[in-house]
């Protein structure tokens, strides 16, 4: 019954920040100063076309009658055309997200791999060359733009040595000619037993995940390098040292067991910020994901995709942080 | 569609394919020669039906796919050639244009152009009443009338009679815009959904006659243009690829690496260092677009015809062109583009401190005033606001300054709270009057004016300009509307609220070897099908 309980405690809240969400964003996007017809329109066009489009768009009408025609249409899954595409919103956000969610979950995977041992590494020894050297590296990636390291990442990798293809999710060759499956080209090109647009794919996709993983890299290896030195301290180590067990198994089993949990939660957080912050990684490296097709939306004033788009991200921001708390009560026993 | 086999297949793209999967030889060394890689901001990009679409990509893009009946000589604008039409001829009444089609135009789907399908598509403009439709309908068309006076004689004569007479120039100029396009009716008709006359689909494919159709569009990504096979002279570019690439540096580096032909989107510090270079050419063109300043006239200070001349010769015109954006933006004064027919190219404004500053005092403001404006916030406007900023204030005009994106500068000054404002401004079609009426035309002040167009945006009422706007459009010789235009424009740079700045000069850089593209001073006159690479 507890159990129940919770279950629609967490429901209902849920509930109640994506009506939030959905109402924020919608009063943002009224509030505005921009006029959405220009969008559709243009700014030449006689009266009467702008006078037509606003009634088209439900515009006479009060705020709060708008915003409950948009509730009425977004539980019917409708989001809306957008007037850059010629689509549906919801198409759109098909199409484009999974270019992200493939970027976002390489970078954090390489991330991951290389901040976590690192993090741990410079905590076992704190204050030599390495614990200085991680938090040099790790300081510049929070440190240096995105689009400055994305641009000279180009210019070195691509523009100089060559090694990597520009950008763009493919070449223009391979337009096309995968077909599209996940919308994810290395999945698809995998499924499709396509090597040479594997390959391409993962040629594409290295210099804009590498840019963004180095930004999160940052963060997961300072607040693992933190938390360890944390758990370091910890007079369970003290016992577990006495007792005479080696360094690694202390380190790696009694020190990092112990910081996993709260780790989750910043791979979690670190994970949801690529989904939604990869705007400047995908304009330098034309990458044709949500957060580019976002910011294009948002200056050319089509409100149904900055609203459908706000209300996507923001609800897998939502269902990320979900997850790192079931992931909490099913690691931690303190919170069961 | 093309195959990227068929591509590859001898060309230089030949090596890429054979190449092992081993590293650096993937990465493409040169574009296939039968398909140029053209790098472009197209994020503009709204609607590709010729019957909608507005903006500069989508009218380019439609240029490329679709044939008028005539258009603009690509040597001399002032002249009117046949794109579709053989020849014409207006009856004596001068209501009646009668076009005969060239017998050999084909769509891409193979099926010939029919003065039927050129009746349609003009219908079909006026019929669904989109953002362009006004380039047809300001000459009396409506959705009632346009079936009988657009009709097609036989398959190849196209009989327009117009409701109200109109200068002939006026008339043709006005058919050469991206709305004149002629839409294959079967294939667009087959894809009518409620009436829409296929507008839905016609957004994101193509049915034209032009060198090219729409192989895909993905929004801020790519375009793909294949050719027609039944375009004739065959264009030697199997494909054209617009690839967006926002950022110039990233252009710029792929147009070096060789994985483009060309760039579209350079900034000026770039074109400069490449001007030297034997590795690319430029070619450019002067468009129809001006950057000016607007002055709006229910500003006590600004409606005092001495302040508005004080400010147009405060400003530096030539340093701006010099130092903020060579090669891109030009001086130019007039409201008439150099190019367009009837441009004044006189500079009658330059900057002289001491004039202007008499001028304020004759306004009564010699100790200066406080005024706001507005501006976008990204270069080169920026850097332009912050040079008209520093100009004004050395005349005791002191300005603050209000960015913002565009499109939230144009909803203020739609909604006319701005004070000055420094704004862009393209022509709809290829006819004096697109901007005559914008700059001068304003027979209504009131919030219901039928024109809510530039003047009336700055509240600019002249009686004589905004008469002679609309009696322009009457006078059927050529000649003495020229005259009339000219005559407005001496009198705009008297009266008028407006500081004209610079002209837009639109740069393509090319890769050495590729030739053949064709700029033209409306985006609707770009043309890819001479694109070669040797």
């Amino acid at each position: 019954m507890r159990r129940v309980k919770a279950i629609l405690a967490t429901l209902g809240s849920v509930a109640v920040t994506v009506f939030g969400l959905a109402l924020v964003t919608f009063l943002i996007g009224r509030v505005v100063p921009i006029d959405p017809t220009i969008a559709i329109v243009g700014d030449h066009a006689p009266p009467d076309v702008i006078a037509r489009v606003r009634l088209e768009l439900g515009l006479n009408q009060p705020l709060p009658v708008q915003f409950l025609i948009y509730l009425k249409h977004l539980f019917a899954g409708d989001l809306g055309h957008s007037v850059m595409t010629g689509h549906p919103v919801t198409e759109d956000i098909a199409r484009y997200f999974p270019a992200t969610v493939e970027l976002a979950t390489t970078a954090i995977i390489v991330a991951m791999l290389l901040g976590i041992p690192l993090g741990v590494l410079a905590a076992s020894r704190p204050g030599t060359w390495f614990d200085q050297w991680v938090r040099i590296v790790t300081l510049a990636g929070q440190s240096v733009p995105v689009f400055v390291l994305g641009l000279i990442l180009l210019l070195v990798f691509y523009g100089k040595l060559g090694w990597a293809p520009g950008t763009g999710q493919q070449n223009v060759l391979y337009d096309g000619m995968v077909p599209r499956i996940t919308g994810m080209l290395v999945v698809d090109a995998l499924l499709d037993h396509d090597g040479e647009a594997l390959w391409d794919a993962l040629s594409h996709l290295a210099l804009p995940a590498i840019v963004l993983a180095y930004f999160s890299l940052s963060t997961i290896t300072r607040m693992t390098r933190a938390f360890m030195l944390d758990a370091l301290s910890g007079e369970y180590i003290i016992t577990a040292r006495a007792k005479g067990l080696s360094g690694a198994r202390i380190l790696w089993r009694h020190a990092f067991g112990n910081i996993a949990v709260p780790l989750i939660t910043v791979l979690a957080l670190a994970y949801a910020g690529l989904l939604e912050g990869a705007v400047m990684t995908e304009v330098i490296f034309s990458w044709p994901g949500i957060g580019q097709y976002l910011t294009v939306s948002l200056l050319n004033a089509d409100m149904n995709a900055v609203l459908g788009a706000t209300l996507v991200i923001g609800c897998v921001y939502i269902a990320l942080n979900m997850l790192a708390d079931v992931a909490y009560r099913l690691f931690d026993p303190r919170v069961r | 569609m093309l195959t990227r086999r068929a591509l590859l297949g001898t060309t230089a793209g030949a090596a890429f394919a054979a190449a092992a999967p081993d590293g650096a030889t993937r990465a493409l060394a040169e574009t296939p020669k039968n398909m140029a890689v053209m790098v472009k901001q197209i994020d503009d990009m709204v609607s590709l039906d010729p019957g909608e679409s507005y903006e500069f990509t989508d009218n380019e893009v439609d240029a490329n796919c679709y044939e008028k009946l005539i258009t603009p000589d690509p040597a001399d604008g002032t002249k009117i050639v046949g794109h579709l039409a053989e020849s014409w001829e207006l009856a004596p009444d001068s209501l009646t244009f009668t076009f005969h089609l060239k017998t050999d135009k084909r769509f891409a789907s193979g099926n010939p152009v029919t003065a039927e399908d050129a009746a349609y598509s003009l219908a079909r403009v006026v019929k669904m009443n989109k953002a362009p439709a006004f380039i047809i309908t300001q000459f009396g068309f409506t959705a009632d009338n346009v079936d009988k006076l657009i009709t097609a004689q036989d398959a190849h004569t196209l009989v327009m009679k117009l409701p109200e007479r109109r200068a002939t120039s006026y008339v043709l100029y006005c058919l050469s815009a991206n709305v004149g396009c002629v839409v294959e009716k079967a294939l667009v008709a087959a894809h009518e959904q409620n009436g829409d006359f296929g507008n839905g689909w016609l957004k994101t494919n193509s049915a034209g006659s032009g060198a090219y159709s729409l192989t895909s569009w993905v929004a801020s990504d790519h375009i793909l243009l294949d050719v027609n096979p039944h375009f004739r002279p065959a264009p030697a570019m199997r494909r054209i690829a617009i690839r967006h690439v926002a950022d110039p540096s990233a252009q710029l580096l792929l147009l070096q690496k060789g994985d483009a032909d060309i760039a579209r989107d350079l900034t000026a510090d770039q074109l400069k260092s490449l001007r030297n270079d034997p590795a690319f050419h430029l070619i450019s063109s002067g468009q129809a677009m001006s950057l000016y300043i607007a002055m709006n006239q229910a500003v006590p200070e600004l409606a005092k015809p001495e302040v508005r001349q004080a400010i147009k010769w405060a400003i530096g015109y030539d340093a701006i062109a010099q130092n903020i954006t060579p090669d891109v933006w030009s001086v130019d004064q007039s409201f008439l583009p150099k190019g367009l027919p009837g441009a004044l190219t006189e500079q009658p404004f330059h900057r002289d401190v001491a004039k202007a500053q008499a001028l304020l005092r004759q306004a009564g403001l010699g100790d200066g005033f406080s005024v706001t404006m507005d501006y976008i916030s990204h270069s080169p406007y920026a850097e332009i606001a912050q040079a008209v900023q520093a100009d004004l204030a050395a005349i005791g005009i002191k300005v603050t300054l209000l960015p913002g994106e565009q499109k939230q500068v144009i909803t203020k000054t739609r909604a006319r709270t701005h004070q000055l404002a420094i704004l862009v401004w393209g022509s709809d079609y290829f006819d004096p009057n697109s901007n005559a009426q914008g700059f001068c035309a304003n027979p209504d002040d009131s919030d219901k004016s039928p024109l809510k167009i530039l003047a009336w945006r700055s509240h600019f009422v002249d009686q004589k300009l905004t008469e002679e706007a609309d009696a322009a459009t009457m006078v059927l010789d050529t000649n003495k509307r020229i005259a009339i235009y000219q005559e407005m424009q001496r009198r705009f740079w008297e009266v008028a609220p407006f500081a004209m700045l610079l002209q837009k000069n639109e740069v393509a850089t090319l890769r050495q070897g590729v030739g053949g593209l064709l700029i033209g001073p409306l985006p609707d006159f770009t043309i890819y099908r001479g694109i070669t690479k040797s």
